[in-house]
């Protein structure tokens, strides 16, 4: 099976995000990590790739900075990479981003698409549907647990109240949870030659795609901030204050 | 003039879909896409929540239906125009939203809390944790797109009487159309749900080990209370995915929150800030969760929670 997965790289979760005042757009770092939520899609890639003798190509759109979180997703096993940095992408919407991975991913005819379901940084969670319905392919979404046999493709679809079971024939798109698999880490020879796998950079004009904004951001301001609380170091009665709170809540 | 896109779950309409009806009826926007098998009951409760007309959406036996939702919202767009179409932030909404964005070729706003129907289409988004409220508006021609995330607004009936009805037929999506549901299954769950607990007591991973989600459930019993869970122990498997608080699970507004060993990342904050009071038992002073805090308890949860459950059990 021949299978994209779309990765992007994210600045780091764990350092604060900022806004860039003049245009409203996430600072994004020089150094920025693979999206966590992507390791499992990766993993996915690698075990289907594994049990059909197929390729794993990565599909990532934003600035490539040191590629740092390409790298990552490399080191995993993915045997090389399409990414699309183009200045003129810098806050696109969530179609304008299906849009590029599409164009990127059409011509290469995958049988399988993995995405996550959303991104950590931007989250807007329609990437992968649209792209399901650029590339004219159904859509298994929310996999929880992910089966191929021949060229069916079966998943377990989370749902608010457990999960359903759906399947389609490939050509097909599949998002997956964070937790679907465990991804694995990359060994020393996973990262010596993640650096010498392909990486092929393109922009939104060598795809065909024209950039259109149809979205403005007209006002950031701090959200309304809850009361100051109180914070004690438990000197061994910290469960007493909280009783007493709870008592006040009315709800013993 | 806008549409609501409603989807019938368990046999009834999805509660943010009327959460977002409640709104929307205050400018007028009555006008609903029900997705589901439909019976009159569900349309009464469109009805009680304000809805005037239905168009009704059915997807075909055994189709996840979502594909050919799209194609036939697309063409009651063609006939119809209308201004903008909002959906639940929810797993089939945003399956036929997403799909629908791409026939149309119109952009999408997600995770709105808030949404401006007069004159131009507005959305109130939150970033960093809630920290900061955006407001995007709309350009370019509608319709407009708008995921609203859960608990954005209250649901309240308006005592209307049952809506017109209008049955939509479903195009062939092709192979785009070809998944199909197999089988179904509901996940157990004991105790009050998540949504509608009162209390709810959750933790993360200063709990330690699967273990140590004990303790959050024996806090939880006395209480009447759900329990919910961080990202992060949910992914270690810790506890099941229906459990998560935050941007990638559940939004929830309970009266109090007592937040255990868990640090209050802006992913999870998002889920929870809005608690009429929320407590934290954390050892790190510096946890982002004590700036949200009614109290604070800066200690460890294995000191202080078996003390706070042997007093509570002994009340």
């Amino acid at each position: 099976m021949k299978i994209a997965v779309c990765v992007k790289q994210i600045p780091d979760p764990a350092s604060p995000y900022q806004l860039d005042p003049a245009t409203y757009n996430l600072v994004r770092p020089t150094e920025q990590v693979l999206d966590d939520t992507d390791r499992y899609g990766v993993e996915v890639g690698l075990q289907i790739a594994g049990e059909t003798e197929g390729t794993v190509t990565l599909v990532s759109m934003g600035p490539s900075g040191n590629l740092n979180g390409i790298r990552q997703a490399l080191a995993m096993g993915a045997d090389g990479a399409i990414l699309i940095d183009d200045e003129a992408l810098k806050g696109s919407d969530s179609l304008t981003t299906a849009k590029i991975l599409a164009a990127a991913m059409a011509p290469e005819s995958f049988d399988i698409v993995i995405a996550g379901t959303e991104s950590t940084d931007g989250y807007s969670g329609v990437v992968p549907q649209q792209i399901a319905e650029l590339l004219g392919v159904p859509a298994l979404t929310y996999a929880k647990k992910i089966d191929v046999e021949g060229s069916t493709v079966r998943i377990n679809r989370q749902t608010a109240t457990g999960y359903d079971t759906i399947e389609a024939p490939t050509p097909v798109l599949v998002s997956v949870t964070a937790g679907v698999v465990e991804p694995r880490y990359p060994t020393f020879k996973g990262i010596m030659d993640a650096k010498k796998k392909p990486v092929e950079t393109k922009t939104a004009a060598d795809l065909g795609i024209t950039v259109t904004v149809n979205q403005r951001i007209a006002l950031v301001v701090p959200a309304p901030s809850r009361s100051g609380g109180q914070v004690v170091i438990d000197d061994g009665t910290g469960h007493e204050k909280i009783i007493a709170m709870l008592e006040q809540a009315k709800v013993i | 003039m806008a549409w609501i896109f409603i989807e019938e779950v368990s046999g009834a309409p999805a509660v943010v879909g009327l959460e977002i009806l409640s709104k929307t009826r205050t400018e007028g926007a009555t006008t609903v896409l029900y997705f589901g098998k439909g019976s009159d009951a569900a349309f009464a409760t469109l009805g009680e929540f304000g809805a005037t007309d239905v168009f009704h959406l059915v997807p075909s036996d055994g189709s996840t239906g979502t594909a050919a939702a799209a194609a036939a919202i697309s063409d009651l767009v063609a006939q119809h125009q209308p201004d903008a179409i909002l959906f639940g932030q929810t797993y089939t909404d945003r399956d036929v939203a997403g799909r629908l964005s791409t026939r149309l070729d119109r952009t999408m706003i997600s995770n709105g809390i808030d949404v401006s129907l007069d004159g131009s289409v507005g959305v109130t988004t939150e970033i960093f944790g809630g920290s900061q409220l955006v407001t995007t508006m709309f350009e370019g021609p509608g319709p407009h797109l708008v995921l609203i995330r859960p608990k954005s607004f209250p649901a309240e009936s308006a005592g209307g009487g049952a809506p017109t009805v209008t049955t939509v037929p479903m195009p062939d999506a092709g192979h785009a159309g070809s998944a199909r549901v197999t089988g179904s299954f509901v996940e157990k769950t004991e105790g009050p749900k998540l949504e509608e607990a009162a209390v709810i007591v959750a933790g993360g991973r200063g709990l330690g080990s699967v273990e140590g989600f004990e303790l959050v459930e024996r806090l939880a019993a006395p209480l009447k209370a759900a329990t919910g869970a961080t990202r992060a122990i949910v992914d270690a498997g810790w506890v099941p995915y229906s459990k998560q608080v935050g941007q990638t699970g559940k939004t929830v507004k309970p009266d109090v929150y007592i937040a255990c060993g868990l640090s209050g990342a802006m992913q999870h904050l998002v889920g929870m800030k809005d608690s009429k009071m929320i407590i934290a038992i954390n050892k790190d002073e510096e946890a982002p969760i004590f700036a949200v805090a009614d109290l604070g308890i800066v200690g460890d949860v294995h000191q202080v929670l078996p003390k706070l459950i042997e007093a509570l059990e002994n009340r």
